[in-house]
């Protein structure tokens, strides 16, 4: 990392910075606070690797989400790295997926066919960006935009991820600035 | 009996003496220490922080993204411990606790300050950008020429062999340009640009009729082996510590040519509280220090000291020795000692994307970018302000991180993610900032550190030259990237506050004159003759490139010099 990527890559990052990157602590706080509302129950570690599945697959060249224990990743960043407000919008998140659910198919998440997840999280999304869009910058984040963060993010730097839906390369040993690509070639991974 | 206790103090000052004294290891510590002992002297080189060895401490390095459990985040438990890198860039899970505990090492904001600071072996030499430009006479002349602050005491010629010095020892990759404004070094190979880098220099070059150039940086990273060190191997983890010694750092460069010698002796958790001041030979005798790990005070011995605690660290040293005789330290006699504090602004410039180039990619993770090369208020060119900037920047693929506007959730997703995007360059400028007298530091009597010690009050900020400045560091990148076909161009201007460029400098200026500046043209304080200050502290403008090579260079000449004066009795 050095200065050009922070400055890219981060704020690049589905469109603005990572959530609980950029924390702004003004003095030191006595201790960390956790947000009671957390809760990481395995029924709800299994909901979450549904969720983060159903946005990243399992396809042809690799695996999904749930290859890389996306649920407990998303356990270990919002326990660990999220702000209390951010830990508070997530673990509400799931009630609020689940009654989405429950008002378009009458079933809770979990219950739903793979269509039905899919299609559920697609308008979920769509209102997730268009409230991200409209919020102000020091306003709360919409909880899906949480989820599919960490999803993507957790996914595409996990070993499954990585290597298998993109290449990685632990030691390149040389740099090539200009060579041929075609399509259908895989991007590197860092 | 009174003769045992006086022998026992006697064999305690020669156990405790040495022929020279370095405060500090980092970039600039470290090459005192190599000069030093190179040239026969034994050497004591004082760490304020913990060990950190090369390799065996690089504990990260080897790690795939994910065996770290927060995949390179850093939890809110580290950042409660550095709130001020937790407002940087810098805060990222491998090397948090590179950076020193900000709760432990306070300071005062009287205006807001980002102080980014290494404490353990090796300092800021781990973590450091790398990029390596020598400076030009156009740069040691500007304060003359612009009649602003005091002249430089030195010109390019007298740095010139120092870096050519500093280069073939350290190694640094470049390309040779023939640019009178940023002269050519003893270059490595020159590391390659990808294709959109090398049209887009090209169409710069032909819309501005060859007077700006877009060129591959020069950075401290091996393109080729050197003696002990294995060539970068482009994973791009340098600031973890690189397992190849890949680029320049205390830990694979320096310390093992001093250690060879068998002269250096080093010794951690040592925060040296004054240097001990002789009013009869008017010379320091030696340093004071606190064991950060028992308390317990110390002192040492020798002919020479070297100041190389970085810029604002070795200026509170000073202000701290020689309080009887002068209330405000050592080298304070010219009004000068904490003032004038420069760095580099930055964080503005310009992003867009590229259209084609779908057929081009690259391998291997480039530790470097491309330099633009300082073009303002040269050669004729004449601004609304002084002085100049340089941008740094790069063009590449986007990866998975990016936005697909028409794809939310699924297969088709996850797929279009698995390739790479869209080309897109960025580059961000790095401004000079004049020496403001008033830009400076102080002591704080009032805060304590968590040794009793009293901390730096920090009241710097941006003036007026700095600010017109911004503005034209912009809408130059703009019109250069509009110049040279890149579309949906974005500027920004993040504002600065000063020591976020992690360039501080100039708190003990050189100068030609006792009355106004704190060093002479050898880095020697005007007021003690055996003492040098040769990281930032001792400059008397920034310039606009990445100091740290002219640190490296300033040091091994001051090195020398102190070594002659030595031999011939003069200190």
């Amino acid at each position: 990392m050095n200065r050009r990527e922070a400055l890219s890559s981060v704020a690049l990052l589905l469109g603005g910075t990572i959530i609980g990157a950029d924390i702004f602590l003004s003095g030191c706080k006595s201790d960390v606070k956790i947000s009671s509302a957390l809760d990481f129950s395995p029924e709800n570690i299994a909901f979450l690797d549904e969720v983060g599945e159903t946005i990243l697959p399992t396809t042809a060249g690799s695996p999904g989400a749930k290859a890389a224990q996306i649920g407990q990743f998303m356990k270990t960043i919002v326990t660990d790295c999220y702000e209390e407000k951010d830990q508070k919008i997530f673990a509400e998140g799931i009630g609020k997926l689940n009654a989405a659910s429950k008002t378009k198919y009458d079933k809770v998440f979990m219950e739903l066919g793979a269509d039905q997840k899919h299609d559920l999280l697609v308008a979920i999304d769509k209102e997730a960006k268009d409230y991200q869009k409209t919020k102000k910058p020091e306003g709360p984040n919409h909880y899906f935009t949480l989820m599919k963060q960490l999803t993507l993010w957790g996914y595409f730097t996990s070993k499954p991820g990585a290597t298998q839906a993109l290449r990685y390369v632990a030691v390149p040993g040389r740099y090539e600035g200009c060579i041929p690509y075609k399509k259908g070639d895989k991007a590197w991974a860092t | 009996m009174p003769g045992d206790t006086l022998n026992i103090n006697n064999k305690a000052t020669a156990q405790h003496t040495y022929d020279a004294i370095v405060i500090g290891s980092g970039i600039s510590g470290g090459w005192a220490a190599k000069e030093l002992t190179e040239k026969g002297l034994k050497v004591l080189m004082l760490e304020r922080g913990r060990n950190f060895e090369h390799i065996k401490d690089y504990k990260s390095a080897s790690k795939d993204p994910w065996d770290f459990e927060h995949h390179g985040q850093a939890t809110q438990e580290e950042l409660k411990r550095h709130p001020i890198i937790a407002r940087t860039w810098g805060k990222s899970e491998p090397i948090i606790d590179y950076w020193a505990n900000d709760v432990d090492a306070p300071y005062t904001e009287i205006k807001p300050f980002k102080w980014w600071r290494s404490y353990q072996f090796g300092g800021r030499s781990i973590l450091w950008g790398r990029q390596s430009y020598r400076w030009s006479d156009f740069d040691f002349d500007a304060n003359k020429k612009d009649g602003w602050a005091i002249d430089w005491p030195i010109r390019y010629k007298d740095l010139s062999p120092w870096y050519d010095h500093v280069e073939k020892f350290i190694g640094v990759n470049g390309s040779r340009e023939n640019l009178p404004q940023l002269p050519d070094g003893h270059f490595l190979p020159a590391m390659d640009m990808t294709c959109v880098e090398k049209d887009v220099a090209a169409r710069i070059k032909e819309k501005y009729k060859g007077s700006r150039h877009m060129i591959i940086g020069r950075s401290a990273n091996l393109t080729a082996p050197i003696a002990g060190r294995t060539q970068c191997q482009f994973r791009n983890r340098c600031w973890e510590g690189c397992p190849f010694g890949g680029y320049f750092s205390t830990q694979s460069s320096t310390f093992p040519a001093a250690n060879a010698t068998g002269n250096l002796t080093v010794r951690p958790f040592s925060i040296v509280t004054k240097i001990i001041y002789d009013k009869d030979s008017k010379k320091a005798k030696g340093v004071e220090i606190l064991d950060a790990e028992n308390n317990q005070t110390y002192q040492y011995f020798s002919k020479i000291v070297f100041v190389n605690a970085s810029a604002l660290n070795s200026a509170w040293v000073l202000m701290n020795s020689a309080t009887d005789v002068w209330p405000d330290g050592l080298g304070s006699s010219s009004g000068e000692l904490g003032h004038n504090i420069m760095d580099h602004h930055y964080n503005c410039g310009a992003s867009g994307t590229v259209d084609g180039y779908e057929d081009k990619y690259y391998y291997g993770r480039r530790p470097n970018g491309v330099y633009v090369v300082r073009f303002a208020n040269l050669f004729g060119d004449k601004r609304d302000y002084l002085r100049g900037f340089g941008y740094q920047g790069g063009a590449s693929r986007e990866g998975w991180s990016r936005s697909v506007a028409e794809l939310s959730v699924g297969a088709g997703f996850k797929e279009a993610l698995t390739e790479p995007g869209q080309w897109t360059m960025g580059m961000t400028a790095f401004g000079e900032i004049l020496p403001h007298h008033e830009n400076k530091i102080t002591l704080d009597k009032t805060k304590k550190d968590k040794w009793g010690l009293p901390v730096l009050a920090m009241d710097a900020e941006l003036k007026d030259n700095e600010l017109k400045m911004r503005k034209d560091m912009v809408s130059e990148a703009k019109a250069m990237f509009e110049s040279s076909g890149i579309k949906n161009i974005n500027t920004w201007d993040g504002g600065h506050q000063i020591g976020d460029g992690i360039h501080e400098m100039g708190t003990a200026r050189m100068g030609r004159d006792p009355k106004t500046s704190v060093l002479n043209e050898h880095n020697q304080v005007w007021d003690a003759k055996n003492v040098f200050v040769t990281d930032g502290a001792c400059m008397t403008s920034a310039a606009c490139q990445n100091p740290s090579l002219t640190y490296m260079a300033l040091t091994a000449r001051a090195a020398n010099f102190s070594v002659e004066e030595l031999k011939k009795g003069n200190i």
